[in-house]
């Protein structure tokens, strides 16, 4: 418990760091929201530049803005979307969040649970067909980046074989009741969690497959063996259990790799998520919304790593005994 | 042979076969437009995404030295004058139904009377309505005004508002909110021209205005167009609030407008519904009209080939292989006619206070070594109008053909170098965005053949281009830009070449530091002259300065066109083209 306490207290520290390093940062870069505002507005007099500037407090020294940020963000207060007639930030977020979780949490469970199958049938086999088609899956699955992914289904599964909608999360001349609406969603979910799914895949199929390969020649997996428990059991309640130990290491590690993957696959998708919107306020110079989703992607990071020592601790006994340092 | 093998091959033509497939049926290149997907020209005007150039196809052909090229067909000209057209009234039963627009781009607000641009002002005039409208023939057509006539001394302009005309509240459009909406222009419009010798509106809130004039002001009734001048509620704006960040700018929306707003987010969807109470009787005809916004220009191209969007805009269309495409597409149709008044002009704009660049034999000597033919056709496709020979756009009635060019000429550009003492060349920079790189590339090809080396300098995003470009200690020589012109000379071509706009820190100002009192002295006459011939002649007049003395080298006049489903009617094809109401769009399903 008192691990614990540390670690949430030491991930309370990183997280005020990443706020000052992404704060810098952005405001490193030449030019600011005003000036971009102009751009959008076709021209803007100098009167006008500097009255939205004493506005929003830009004029201001940096460390003096960073001070006034720092301190609103500790009262749970992102700022206003400059770029967006002044709309919260959390209230943007908040709106950007599901989707996002959403399509996350898809892509990842069905990168998790194809990529353990695949890898775990490939190790029992390592000389197959099937286990030498995962690895060249893997290869391909790693090589291919997501945007691309994307734009390939798109054109297979939407614009050749018509099965599939191209971009959003609903049809917007859609009528109809409940069901017909989540199948409608479930129809948009499928490409973009794909494009974003496969590397993952690849991954983790690649990491089982190797993980698997050492505990099935361990000797409790042929002790199982030796007992006369049947194939699916040894493999699946015996030899899976530990080899599963890495695969959760990586997950929580690349929550915030899925993040990043989703700014891509969301903007190619128009799917109206977290990443689209940091994407849209990189495009406008929109530093309040840019910093707020930077803020959301690290605290997620922290606490995806967090929960992930704790499942480390429910899985391996171990670890639980001796702490992570012995584990 | 084993198991093993043959799920090797199953595996192998598996794979070959999805490939063959994404590859396949169809000409459409997705990866094409994924390329120009990328393209966001942070120095082109309104938006600063919206005229982004296509980047060149990598395996264009090379075109034959003696055969013509040939020219695109396009569709016949079914709209245009549709706003005098009876013939383009759908029946009873063709009315109504839902127009999805796949929409590359976001959109900030609703408000046109705050800010300039495509975007604001594509969506702007589908919730607000504005005292005229222009028809192909650049001719004004009534809307909130019924009618309208100039005091011979042109010094006001007499009004009467539509006695029906009502916002969406239910209140009344009187002179008061004509009055609001000007005041709120000429404070926070980048357009300073378009009113500033209005000194007032009377009427009060009564239908019956008088505009008021310090001086005359030909460009007023132009002023008056949707994409201008929407005419937006006093009751609801005048609380005090800044303008340009308010809130009802974008949420709540309040219009006189042939549509209601019920959903806007910008980056996502803007949502309208007819409005039933519209002034004009029996329009809108449609239901309902969706803009999808944020999407990536190859997902719009797709969505029409799909037949999920029903009309593309955003998508900087001027030329490039998605108007091509789509021109092939047996469902889709792509127009060239709409946004004559836009007057989109991309140019090479030069800093005049470089030591070098203000050798005006410099500048016309960079301007013979450019190849305006070969540009077109290997930046946009061979769409572009090259024949732009000026500062005011060819569509323009005071857009003088006879007036000078540069011939793409090395000889001649050589010995203006010789002459102004840089025959051995020289070097400058050009900065601007990475969808700019190929465009530029070509520049300093061109240029390299006299001497001069461009290096080419990339900027991060629209801020940086300014800081670089139009900021407090400006260093660059040369820069591309896209300008508009909007309408009237006196609105979207003075600006760039004026003494009085060299302004530090505003973009698409008079960004070379150009000037000459003789041109500044025939442009502002110019603005004042009624008689269209007389004007004419003063703006042909002030071409041949400005032709003359080369502050900026225009490489083209951008033509702009619409791609739509087949069953669309009366696209919106006005000289604003989509700047206008959509109110007279109609679905033949």
């Amino acid at each position: 418990m008192k691990q614990i306490a540390v670690r949430i207290l030491q991930s309370l520290g990183l997280i005020l760091a990443v706020i000052v390093l992404n704060f810098m940062l952005v405001h490193l870069a030449p030019g600011d929201a005003v000036d971009s505002l102009a751009g959008t507005a076709g021209e803007m007099s100098p009167e006008t530049t500097q009255r939205l500037r004493d506005q929003y407090g830009l004029d201001e020294p940096v460390t003096t803005q960073l001070f006034t940020y720092v301190g609103n963000v500790l009262q749970g207060d992102l700022g206003v979307s400059i770029a967006n007639n002044n709309r919260p930030v959390t209230e943007m977020i908040g709106e950007r969040l599901w989707p996002t979780v959403l399509l996350s949490i898809t892509a990842l469970t069905f990168a998790v649970v194809l990529g353990v199958i695949v890898g775990t049938f490939a190790a029992r086999r390592p000389e197959s067909g099937f286990s030498h088609g995962t690895t060249v899956f893997a290869l391909v699955g790693f090589a291919m980046p997501a945007f691309w992914t994307g734009y390939l289904l798109l054109t297979v599964f939407s614009k050749n074989l018509g099965w599939l909608p191209i971009s959003g999360m609903e049809d917007l001349r859609f009528q109809g009741g409940w069901f017909a609406k989540q199948w409608d969603l479930a129809k948009h979910l499928v490409l973009p969690a794909l494009s974003l799914g496969l590397i993952y895949i690849a991954a983790y199929s690649r990491l089982s497959r190797a993980s698997m390969l050492e505990v099935l020649e361990s000797d409790y997996v042929r002790t199982a063996r030796a007992k006369g428990l049947g194939e699916r059991s040894v493999l699946f309640k015996h030899a899976l259990r530990n080899g599963i130990i890495p695969i959760v290491t990586v997950l929580g590690l690349q929550f915030g790799a899925i993040l990043s993957g989703a700014i891509l696959v969301e903007t190619v998708f128009a799917w109206p998520g977290v990443g689209k919107l940091a994407f849209e306020a990189v495009v406008e110079r929109d530093t309040n919304v840019l910093l707020g989703v930077l803020f959301l992607v690290s605290l997620t990071v922290i606490i995806a790593n967090l929960v992930t020592d704790l499942i480390y601790r429910l899985i391996d006994p171990r670890i639980r005994v001796s702490g992570p340092s012995n584990g | 042979m084993g198991t093993n093998s043959w799920r090797r091959m199953l595996a192998f033509f598996l794979a070959f076969s999805l490939l063959a497939v994404a590859c396949g049926g169809s000409d459409d290149d997705v990866a094409s437009d994924s390329d120009e997907s990328t393209s966001t020209d942070t120095a082109s005007e309104d938006t600063g995404s919206d005229d982004a150039e296509p980047e060149p196809e990598a395996d264009e052909p090379e075109p034959e030295a003696d055969e013509p090229e040939p020219e695109p067909e396009f569709v016949e000209e079914v709209g245009g004058d549709f706003l005098l057209r009876p013939e383009n009234i759908p029946s009873d039963d063709q009315r109504g139904g839902v127009v999805v627009v796949g929409y590359a781009g976001a959109i900030p607000h609703t408000n046109g009377a705050v800010s300039s641009g495509y975007a604001v002002n594509t969506v702007g005039p589908q919730v607000n309505a504005s005292l005229l409208r222009y028809n192909d023939a650049y001719q004004p057509v009534p809307y909130l005004a019924d009618s309208w006539s100039i005091a011979d001394d042109g010094l006001s302009v007499s009004l009467e508002l539509n006695a029906e005309a009502r916002f969406h509240d239910g209140e009344d459009v009187t002179c008061t909110d004509v009055d609001f909406s000007i005041e709120t222009s000429q404070a926070n419009h980048p357009f300073k021209p378009m009113f500033a010798p209005v000194t007032g509106v009377d009427g009060g809130d009564t239908k019956s205005c008088i505009v008021n004039l310090s001086q005359p002001h030909p460009a007023l009734l132009i002023a008056f167009s949707p994409g201008l001048l929407p005419i937006i509620p006093e009751h609801i704006f005048n609380d005090g609030q800044e303008m340009k960040t308010h809130p009802r700018n974008s949420n709540d929306v309040i219009g006189a407008g042939p549509f209601r707003l019920v959903e806007f987010d910008g980056s996502e969807i803007v949502r309208f519904e007819a409005n039933d109470d519209f002034f004009l009787p029996g329009l809108p005809y449609l239901d309902e009209l969706i803009f999808d916004l944020g999407l990536d220009p190859a997902t719009v191209t797709l969505g029409l080939q799909t037949g999920e969007f029903d009309i593309a805009a955003g998508d900087q269309a001027h030329g490039g292989q998605n108007v091509i495409d789509s021109q092939n597409d047996p469902n889709q149709r792509v127009s060239n006619k709409g946004f004559e008044a836009i007057g989109s002009i991309p140019w090479i704009q030069l800093n005049l206070r470089d030591e070098v660049l203000s050798d005006v034999r410099v500048r016309q000597a960079l301007a013979h070594a450019l190849d305006k033919e070969t540009f077109n056709d290997v930046i946009s496709v061979g769409l572009n109008n090259i024949d732009q020979c000026g500062p005011v756009q060819r569509n323009s009635p005071y857009y003088n053909p006879d007036g000078k060019c540069y011939e793409f000429d090395l000889e001649k550009a050589q010995a203006l170098l010789d002459e102004a003492g840089y025959g051995e060349g020289f070097t400058i920079t050009m900065n601007q965005s990475s969808a700019n790189l190929p465009s530029m590339e070509l520049i300093a090809e061109m240029w390299a053949e006299i001497g001069v080396t461009v290096e080419i300098s990339l900027d991060a995003d629209f801020p940086d281009w300014i800081a670089k470009t139009v900021g407090e200690d400006t260093q660059y020589d040369a820069t591309w830009t896209t300008l508009w012109n909007w309408g009237d000379p006196v609105i979207g071509v003075n600006r760039s070449y004026n003494c009085d706009n060299r302004v530090a820190g505003v973009p698409f100002s008079n960004m070379s530091w150009y000037c000459n009192e003789e041109l500044d002295a025939l442009l502002n006459e110019a603005g004042l002259e009624f008689d269209e011939a007389k004007r004419a002649e003063l703006y042909f007049s002030a071409a041949d300065i400005i032709n003359e003395d080369v502050p900026v080298i225009y490489l083209s006049n951008q033509v702009w066109y619409q791609r739509m489903q087949l069953t669309l009617q009366n696209p919106p094809e006005s000289i604003w083209g989509f700047m206008d109401s959509w109110a007279e769009m109609w679905v033949d399903a």
